[in-house]
């Protein structure tokens, strides 16, 4: 008798999950995001209807201000897998001018929280598909892998409904929805050991590279466009880093380093002694801040 | 390498469990520095004490760090040189007990936390109690707070007395008993020197080497289908997680509810090509013939695996509305989701004595043992002989909350008759679902339909064309598509049992195999209605029937109160 790995395990619990939500949900999709964790969602719902293609829609909410290797990965993979990828914007935000660099957490809220919501609202999706993992964040250390939202797309953490074994409970009322983290149970390490193992395509900024990057309030930010404000006297230098994480490049922190191998960046992991989130600006405002921003409906 | 260990810690409200956990993590350098940094500033902010607080490592929602309590269970996740761990930090209060339980309900191992000046507390038992009912085999009884009795042997002792009382009581069979201090470290990650009458090992090294996987294998091979994968009309592959056993092409199965047989043709473990899956594993498994599964249908190998329609479950209520005989849920178990009654609430168990108190209602966090009885059979087995199929939860049908999970007891042995078919000629074999009866039952307010006691016919038998919601002409046809068969009955009698290819239009009325009118008065149209019937996507074609059948030609609905 075989004996399942530990990545086996895992890939077996996101499986079920997703094979559940679309078993017994009226309208999924999937949020992708571009970064690792989307990457290794997008391989997991590929193999979890082989050989059909996955029943849902994909869906990136795009901020205008993710790096242009994101950008150019979404679309080459989404070509590549023949699958639907919804995108959308905050138009009225983007009217607005709503930017990172003068609008702080507004902008989160605007061109984050607010677009998802409108989005999931427009296509009248019943259940969205998330790569949050509970080793990220104390707040998401907290939320069942089934994570109800009210009308408001709310969520309620001193309320959540229990969930017990496998039996998820994916019954909700007209304008409710679900939101489904299959990768719940994966550390940081689990997903480089997996695209490893399943040799998954992620965009190349994960891998270290000679970019224009500035340093500001200890973090390392990559310019990567001229919509970049300059402050008197900053240069951008050429260094050689690479992302941990991948969101809007203005609020993204790099580190300094030469790991241009999923070996490397394994090895670097491993040894790291700083969590992840530390280098998304936005995690450090506040204690609290993101509950805070989950129970407004971000993701 | 041991395998991964996932445990919980429970135990009453300050009995010190998110502290043990966050001092086992802060001990063995298993948190970033980053978090490390946070808990100091949080602790200087909004601490209990002046000193570290390592409970606020896991109280991470804010009401939790604003009342200094755990609300809900918290996930980590840390590796030793050792062993990998998930661990769920569960609340003490009894008000959150519910969320105690979906951290039971995931473990493989339980660490309750009792405090040595308090000892074991009515929720102490009462956890111990939910976790045994959740399937946790394993218990490390930690004595906490030992610097707060003076790391005294005799009071130990007492509290081992305790325990022990407890384990008998609830058959509890492998549990470790270990003095510590999670505030001061003793005995939790390194050996104390303030308890040298101790001559075991700490918890961290318990935890690093203890046996979790010693839990029999269970019988034979099952597999609950998820979903079924039709691409095109080509392939019909049945999707879902082996639960026991090993499966290989050409291996004969069975299908449940159904009870058909056919051989495994091709297995993929995912997008890929295999010749034998194992336990655990997500797989799509495609049949050598056509068999009437759908999702919640169980794919079944070497197992007396059956299905039945009424069970006895111990369960843990949850919801703030109170469970009261008679009402009506969504019964959740495997993959199927079904309408199920709570005919009979046999007994409450007192959480403290385990004492058997009569009950005809349950309130939240009350723990009884009911009967369900369910809308029709599915397969279903005992909590302790098939898990999977022996766990279910209920969902209430207005507000959509996980009322009470639970684990079944017994089954009702009517069920064999299940497995009898209705018709039997040679080896042509035809259900007697015309003889079902439906009826709006009065108490829960929904349709349901019962099978009355299985007989089997054969030509020349006389058969019951009335009952109490049918009634049938004297002389009409069945034609049983799920078993290709079709029956003639003339005066009452049955004259003829052909497979559906040799059956032509005679003139008579026919019915399907649930004894709904086939609108069809030609042999034309007969011989469309089976063509449509083969072609179907799903035998669940709602479209299908709407055009092909007629349920009240020869049925109502009778009303009762069961």
């Amino acid at each position: 008798m075989s004996q399942l790995s530990h990545l086996d395990e895992l890939e077996a619990e996101a499986i079920y999950i997703i094979r559940e939500v679309a078993a017994e949900c009226e309208k999924p999709v999937m949020l992708y995001s571009i970064g690792k964790d989307s990457s290794v969602m997008l391989h997991l719902a590929m193999k979890a209807f082989y050989p059909e293609k996955p029943p849902f829609p994909f869906l990136h909410i795009d901020t205008t201000w993710k790096f242009k290797d994101m950008i150019k990965f979404r679309d080459d993979i989404a070509k590549k897998l023949g699958i639907e990828m919804l995108v959308y914007t905050n138009e009225e935000g983007v009217k607005k001018g709503i930017n990172p660099f003068d609008h702080g957490a507004a902008y989160t809220d605007i061109m984050k929280t607010q677009a998802l919501k409108q989005a999931l609202n427009k296509y009248g999706f019943t259940a969205a598909f998330g790569g949050g993992r509970r080793d990220e964040e104390k707040s998401r250390a907290k939320e069942r892998i089934f994570s109800f939202r009210n009308k408001a797309q709310a969520w309620d953490p001193k309320n959540q409904r229990p969930e017990m074994w496998k039996l998820y409970n994916t019954k909700i009322n007209k304008g409710e929805s679900i939101r489904v983290f299959p990768i719940s149970n994966w550390t940081e390490k689990d997903i480089w050991q997996y695209i490893q193992r399943e040799k998954i395509d992620i965009v190349p900024l994960y891998f270290a590279a000679k970019r224009p990057v500035v340093y500001r309030d200890g973090n390392i930010i990559m310019v990567d466009d001229d919509r970049f404000p300059l402050k008197e006297g900053e240069v951008p230098e050429l260094k050689s880093v690479r992302f941990r994480t991948l969101g809007c490049y203005p609020l993204t922190g790099g580190i300094e380093s030469t790991a241009t191998t999923l070996d490397e960046i394994i090895d670097e992991t491993l040894s790291s002694v700083s969590s992840e989130r530390t280098s998304r600006v936005i995690d450090n405002e506040a204690q609290g801040s993101m509950e805070r921003r989950k129970r407004e409906g971000y993701f | 390498m041991k395998g991964l260990l996932k445990f919980i810690t429970c135990g009453s409200v300050d009995d010190g469990k998110s502290t043990l956990i966050g001092h086992i993590l802060y001990d063995a350098k298993l948190i970033y520095a980053d978090q490390e940094k946070a808990l100091e500033l949080d602790s200087k902010v909004g601490s209990r004490s002046g000193d570290i607080d390592y409970s606020l490592l896991l109280d991470g929602l804010m009401a939790e760090r604003e009342q200094g309590i755990t609300i809900d269970v918290a996930y980590r996740y840390f590796t030793t040189d050792n062993r990998s761990f998930i661990v769920a930090d569960t609340p003490g209060h009894e008000e959150y007990t519910r969320n105690m339980a979906v951290g039971a309900s995931f473990a493989d191992l339980a660490v309750i936390l009792i405090d040595a000046s308090q000892g074991v507390l009515v929720q102490t038992r009462r956890h111990a109690r939910i976790c045994k009912l959740m399937g946790i085999r394993h218990f490390v009884f930690a004595v906490n707070k030992m610097d707060l009795v003076k790391y005294s042997k005799s009071r130990f002792d007492e509290i081992v007395k305790q325990i022990e009382e407890l384990k008998n009581e609830l058959l509890l069979d492998d549990i470790y008993i270990i003095p510590l201090s999670a505030t001061e470290g003793d005995n939790v990650t390194v050996k104390s020197e303030n308890i040298p009458w101790y001559n075991g090992v700490p918890l961290l090294q318990y935890l690093e080497t203890v046996d979790v996987d010693s839990s029999e294998e269970e019988e034979g091979f099952y597999l609950p289908v998820q979903r079924v994968c039709r691409p095109d009309h080509t392939f019909r592959g049945f999707q879902g997680q082996i639960e026991s056993g090993s499966i290989s092409v050409g291996d004969e199965i069975v299908t449940l509810p159904s009870n058909e047989k056919a051989h495994v043709k091709q297995i993929l473990m995912t997008d890929k090509d295999v010749k034998t899956a194992f336990k655990g594993q997500p797989v799509t498994i495609t049949l050598d013939k056509e068999v009437d599964v759908s999702r919640g249908c169980v794919i079944t190998k070497d197992t007396n695996l059956a299905s039945y329609q009424e069970l006895t479950a111990s369960i843990l209520w949850m919801d703030d509305e109170q469970l009261t005989a008679g009402k009506d849920y969504l019964v959740k178990l495997g993959t199927k989701t079904i309408s199920g009654i709570v005919s009979e609430i046999k007994y409450a168990v007192d959480v403290n004595t385990g004492e058997h108190i009569p009950a005809d209602s349950l309130t939240k966090n009350g723990i009884a043992v009911c009967t369900i009885l369910l809308a029709e059979p599915i397969a279903v087995d005992l909590f302790s002989k098939h898990k999977t199929l022996g766990e279910l939860i209920l969902i209430d049908r207005v507000s959509n909350m996980t009322s009470a999970c639970g684990v079944v007891d017994s089954v009702e042995e009517k069920a064999d008759d299940a497995k009898k078919a209705s018709f039997v000629l040679g080896s042509l074999e035809a259900r007697g679902d015309i003889f079902e009866e439906f009826f709006y039952d009065t108490s829960s307010l929904n349709v349901l339909k019962y099978q009355p006691v299985k007989e089997t016919y054969t030509k020349g038998d006389t058969i019951p064309v009335e009952g109490e919601s049918y009634k049938y002409p004297d002389s009409f046809d069945i034609i049983v598509l799920r078993d290709s068969v079709a029956v003639k009955v003339r005066d009452r009698k049955i004259t003829d049992i052909v497979p559906t290819s040799e059956y032509s239009y005679g003139g008579v009325p026919v019915v399907n195999g649930r004894g709904f009118e086939v609108l069809a008065d030609s042999n034309e149209k007969i011989q469309q209605f089976l063509s449509e019937y083969s072609n179907l996507k799903s035998i669940n074609d709602a479209d299908f029937f709407a055009k092909w059948v007629k349920f009240d030609t020869y049925r109502k609905i009778a009303i009762q109160n069961r």
